[in-house]
């Protein structure tokens, strides 16, 4: 099982989400989050007083996949989470150990 | 309904109005005092007005611009002013500003309202009772005492907060207030203030500078991100403000007629003229005209022409209101830089400068035709109409209330330290002041 940890830019996330939904995917966690890359930040201005805002928001997908799964489920995050554009985002796949589902007990790939 | 029906209705009507109309006269001969009922009615209106201005005005305008974690504890300062300063008000504060005739201070002829019946009129304002008089002149007290604590926002210690307010109002502005409009030395000397340059915005202003040199600069200020938690609500406290203003200046004329309308007038092109100027300027020199800077130009033009709303040609409230705008935007953005000092929400910048050079202008376009009336039977002209003197006398008032509010606040602060650290501790400033201040927070 691999858990799949997507930063993409905020206003993706529909498009990512019916992605996923398309080729099976039945659940996910989402998370705003503030971040930065090679991406710089803005200035903004308040009566004289500038202040540099370096992170920039961003939202975080975890998606928890079995591990026959991992390739398509990037392959759909990347095209659709894609704008070409600075600061579109990353993709980390970490392993899980141990998973289990809270209602029924189950464990495992059937907690998925 | 047949014509025949119609017209016996009509003439009974007609007849019962008669009888009324008869009556009536003998009424109105009951009624014994000067109290003039439009008057009363218009300035009940404009208290509410101007108590508005504080609570949720003032507020909303404030606490738009500070941090989140803030927010509640700036509103508290607001809300304290207004409870607090009017039962000081009632206490003491009003016969102190108020009564007698006193140079520097009044009497103790009022206290408690001592001596205020249903029929009292203070000579001060003929025309509507002396309840309304106090009520009205206590709305000021507050708003102007909730203005300085602007200055020190994020990071004054709540409780010494509540003895500076207690003691700023009856030290610093009932004084002032009986000097200029109590009939104390400024008033006698001529000063023309209409509805408070001196006594409300450069007081508030001056105390507002000396309080962030006393209290010092916030934590972080100058590296930190101090971006304004919520502008909009900034934007509808500047709603409250601008409507509020009406009473604040049209008010001023204690009585309602075309001396109101030409101050509310007059008000109301300052506060454009202000938020048009400030936005050019700033569009000008840094490429984008922020809703922060528009407000702050009406806030700017509104204060400004408070003095002399009611002394001048509602078209030089455009003249005014274009001064004001650009001296504030260089006031809060260069003025400030160079000083060094951290006023959080630039009350210096904006009522202070605003109210001086409100003040002086008053001296410069004061126009004696606005300002008949029966103990001013030749009017009050300016400068522009041949009278330089008024611009000295405005010139006294301005270093006069400069002098007292700023050395007062001074000593007033001193002396609260002694009781109370005037500042939170640097970690309640981190961790904000609604949890530390008051156990509250945002959600």
């Amino acid at each position: 099982m691999k858990l799949i940890i997507a930063i993409i830019k905020p206003f993706k996330l529909e498009e990512v989400r019916d992605a996923l939904t398309a080729i099976g995917v039945q659940g996910m966690t989402v998370a705003e989050v503030k971040g930065y890359g090679r991406q710089k930040g803005h200035t903004e201005i308040y009566r004289g007083a500038e202040y540099a805002v370096h992170f920039l928001p961003k939202v975080r997908l975890d998606v928890a996949v079995d591990d026959a799964q991992v390739d398509k489920v990037v392959d759909a995050i990347n095209n659709a989470a894609k704008t070409g554009q600075i600061g579109d985002g990353k993709i980390f796949i970490t392993s899980i150990e141990h998973a289990v589902r809270i209602r029924t007990g189950e464990t495992d790939t059937d907690a998925l | 309904m047949t014509m025949r029906t119609s017209l016996i209705r009509i003439a009974c009507g007609i007849a019962v109005l008669a009888v009324f109309a008869g009556v009536a006269p003998a009424l109105a001969e009951t009624a014994p005092s000067t109290i003039d009922a439009a008057d009363t009615a218009w300035m009940i209106s404009a208290t509410g007005l101007v108590l508005m201005m504080t609570i949720p005005g003032l507020a909303l305008f404030y606490c738009g611009m500070v941090r989140k974690k803030n927010v509640l504890a700036t509103m508290a300062q607001s809300l304290l002013c207004t409870f607090l300063c009017s039962i000081l008000w009632v206490l003491i504060g009003y016969s102190l500003a108020f009564t007698g005739e006193g140079p520097f201070i009044g009497t103790l002829g009022r206290v408690l309202l001592r001596g205020v019946g249903m029929e009292s009129i203070s000579a001060l304002a003929k025309t509507i009772p002396e309840a309304l008089f106090m009520f009205y002149q206590m709305t000021f007290a507050i708003i102007t005492v909730a203005l300085v604590a602007g200055s020190v926002a994020d990071r004054m210690r709540f409780s010494a907060f509540v003895w500076f307010a207690a003691l700023w109002l009856l030290f610093v502005y009932v004084p002032i207030a009986h000097w200029v409009w109590g009939g104390g030395f400024l008033y006698t000397a001529g000063i023309l203030d209409f509805a408070g340059g001196t006594v409300v915005h450069l007081n508030a202003g001056v105390a507002g500078l000396v309080a962030a040199y006393v209290i010092g600069k916030r934590y972080g200020y100058g590296t930190d991100n101090f971006a304004p938690h919520d502008l909009s609500l900034a934007v509808i406290g500047t709603g409250l403000l601008w409507v509020g203003w009406f009473g604040f200046n049209g008010g001023s004329a204690l009585g309602s007629g075309s001396r109101a309308v030409f101050a509310i007038v007059a008000t109301h092109l300052a506060a454009s003229m202000g938020a048009l100027t400030w936005m050019v300027l700033e569009w000008w020199t840094r490429g984008k005209p922020s809703v922060l800077g528009m407000i702050s130009g009406a806030v700017a033009g509104l204060g400004t022409i408070t003095p002399a709303s009611g002394f001048v040609l509602p078209w030089h409230g455009l003249v005014i209101g274009l001064i004001a705008g650009a001296f504030c935007f260089w006031a809060c953005t260069k003025l400030k830089q160079m000083l060094g000092y951290d006023d959080s929400l630039d009350v210096f910048g904006v009522h202070g400068v605003g109210g001086a050079t409100g003040t002086l202008l008053t001296g410069v376009f004061a126009t004696a035709a606005i300002s008949i009336g029966p103990d001013t039977p030749q009017g009050l002209p300016g400068l522009l109409e041949g009278n330089p003197r008024q611009l000295l006398i405005q010139l006294y008032g301005v270093l006069a209330t400069l002098v007292w509010s700023g050395v007062m606040t001074f000593v007033l602060l001193k002396l609260i330290a002694l009781m109370v650290p005037l500042r939170v501790s640097q970690r309640s400033e981190i961790e904000g002041l609604d949890l530390t201040q008051h156990g509250e927070a945002l959600q």
